[in-house]
């Protein structure tokens, strides 16, 4: 979750990543936002996202991502 | 012949009255709509007595915002679109500029408007206005007055200095650019355009104008969309939306996650995309996944009335190959010059620059930096004709296709904006607490790179940042120097910032 936190504030270093819950909802994060974000999350936790998990529900908050990559790399 | 541009509504109405014309998927109008509401909105300024003015148009992106649009014309005034989206400090900006009497809000950004400081300037709600009583009489006057070089909207585009740039198009430029690129795209009426670029530059000419041109349909797409790449080509499916004209990244953005294992568009035979390099890898992708679509890279600065060339793709391209720009439109010519002002020889690099009807009539209450870029053709010592300098660098390669080089200054494309980066430093520098800065861009990673010099943390800067840029604008990493390293005659040394860029991987 650390390395999940320092990649999103890297990227919007004025969002509280810890407690916003509508990043896609709300537009906090745009499409390339979303870009960068899967192709450090590849490098880092060494999983692949693609375009069936790229939804609201795994993309509005930190907690949610940090799911979605711990479920990609159980696979 | 044509010299109004509000032609193509006055006539499709007769034909289509009751066709869909724009939707955002909550909110539809048809053509009946679009004509009866945009002549309310004629009626009211005229009623104001506002006339040949700029009317600044600050509404939520949305099929009334485009009604309001036409409304200005009919009025015989020109819109100045402003979002939402854009910094207020910019917005102040554009509003300094142009001294509109009016701005026409919508309820999500009246309360906003209220807080800009404009001399003389009224507010006035779209719901309320769209009401007018109709004056035919007034607004075919107003439309029989006109001229094809009159003004219709002015769109503001990123400055060096700091001050965004007003360029104004007319009639005639707009006329000219619909008509040649519907014929280049093969629009008709069975098109159903699928709008992804914002209603405050020029990019959108090219669904809204030939929407009406040939009673087609645009869906104007909710942004959101475009971060969800599978909800986005199932609302393409849904609305059977058949053309995009849309930025690289927009495209990429399906293409590079395996979207197209999932689901494909079903109706698209029309994909146009621009203003930036297509990874030919991604391009590919979208090739195999539609196999029968028509593919066409388009060209063009917003100075030249939306895009001035186009390439319509017929062959493979290497990894790491560009997609030709190819040549013009029809009724403009590309001029590529030397340094000397000589026509460049073939296979050596010019500045692309454009001559022709396509040309906007420069930037609004500029003369200055006007009279830098629209200069006389230095070809032609007869008689005056004004020529655009893009400031881009291009060749033509063996095949006579013009080629896209480099920018001669520090303009660079950012998913798909048009951005200065001495703009963004400009603004960096007002900043209290902040020194020395400069900006580098990292076209790999597509990454705006800003290293500063200042008291300030990146944080704090960031957050100041956001109330002077457009979000498209701020870089995307803010690194703090103790130093900035400096070339010999005392220039900030980009090439070192580039490798200390880099270097940190």
């Amino acid at each position: 979750m650390e390395e999940l936190l320092e990649i999103l504030s890297d990227l919007h270093p004025e969002v509280d990543f810890e407690v916003e819950e509508h990043l896609i909802d709300d537009g906090i994060l745009d499409s390339l936002d979303i870009v960068n974000l899967i192709s450090e999350i590849s490098e880092e936790f060494d999983v692949s996202i693609t375009a069936k998990d790229i939804i609201p529900e795994n993309f509005n908050s930190a907690k949610a991502l940090y799911s979605l990559i711990q479920d990609l790399g159980e696979e | 012949m044509q010299n109004h541009v509000l032609k193509y509504l006055n006539q499709i109405v007769r034909k289509k009255p009751d066709k869909l014309a724009y939707s955002d998927g909550t909110q539809s109008l048809t053509f009946r709509e679009v004509y009866r509401y945009s002549r309310s909105i004629g009626s009211y300024l005229h009623r104001k007595g506002i006339y040949k003015k700029p009317v600044v148009v600050f509404m939520h992106k949305s099929p009334k915002e485009v009604t309001a649009f036409f409304g200005v014309i009919a009025g015989g005034c020109f819109y100045v679109p402003i979002d939402e989206e854009m910094p207020s400090g910019r917005i102040q900006l554009i509003l300094d500029n142009v001294q509109s009497p009016l701005i026409l809000c919508d309820e999500t950004t009246a309360e906003k408007a209220a807080a800009f400081q404009v001399k003389d300037c009224q507010i006035a709600l779209y719901d309320e206005i769209a009401q007018t009583q109709i004056d035919d009489e007034a607004l075919d006057d107003i439309y029989r007055r006109a001229i094809d070089t009159d003004p219709i909207y002015i769109v503001f585009t990123s400055g060096s200095t700091g001050i965004p740039k007003g360029v104004a198009a007319c009639h005639r430029s707009v006329i000219d650019y619909i008509e040649q690129l519907s014929e280049v795209l093969q629009f008709n009426e069975d098109t159903v355009f699928g709008n992804q670029t914002p209603l405050y530059f020029d990019a959108c000419l090219k669904e809204l104008y030939p929407t009406l041109k040939f009673g087609a349909t645009t869906y104007l797409i909710p942004r959101n969309l475009f971060s969800v790449p599978v909800a986005l080509v199932e609302y393409l499916n849904e609305h059977k939306i058949n053309t995009v004209c849309w930025v690289v990244s927009a495209l990429t953005m399906i293409s590079a996650f395996g979207t197209f294992q999932v689901v494909k568009p079903e109706h698209l035979h029309t994909v146009a995309f621009g203003s930036e390099v297509f990874p030919i890898k991604q391009f590919r992708l979208w090739r195999e996944a539609l196999p029968e679509a028509a593919f066409t890279n388009l060209y063009g600065p917003t100075e030249g009335t939306g895009m001035c060339c186009f390439y319509r793709v017929d062959r493979e391209f290497a990894e790491g190959e560009a997609i030709p720009i190819g040549r013009p439109f029809p009724n403009r010519e590309i001029l590529l010059l030397t340094q000397e002002g000589k026509p460049a020889e073939a296979g050596q690099e010019g500045e692309i620059c454009i001559r022709g009807t396509s040309l906007t009539l420069g930037y609004y209450n500029d003369p200055v930096r006007t009279a830098e870029a629209f200069v006389q053709n230095p070809l032609n010592t007869a008689y005056p004709e004004v020529i655009y300098k893009t400031g881009d660098i291009g060749r033509y390669n063996e095949a006579g296709e013009l080629v896209f080089v480099s920018r001669k200054d520090y303009q660079i494309k950012h998913m798909g904006h048009r951005i200065e980066l001495g703009e963004v430093e400009v603004n960096v520098g007002m900043v209290a607490g902040v020194q020395m800065t400069a900006c580098i861009y990292d076209a790999k990673k597509v990454k705006i790179v800003l290293y500063y010099v200042g008291e300030l943390s990146e944080k704090e800067l960031t957050e100041a940042l956001k109330g002077r840029l457009p979000r498209y604008m701020i870089p995307n990493k803010i690194i703090r120097l103790e130093q900035m390293p400096f070339t010999a005659n005392g220039k900030i040394d980009r090439v070192t910032l580039k490798n200390i860029y880099e270097k940190r991987g």
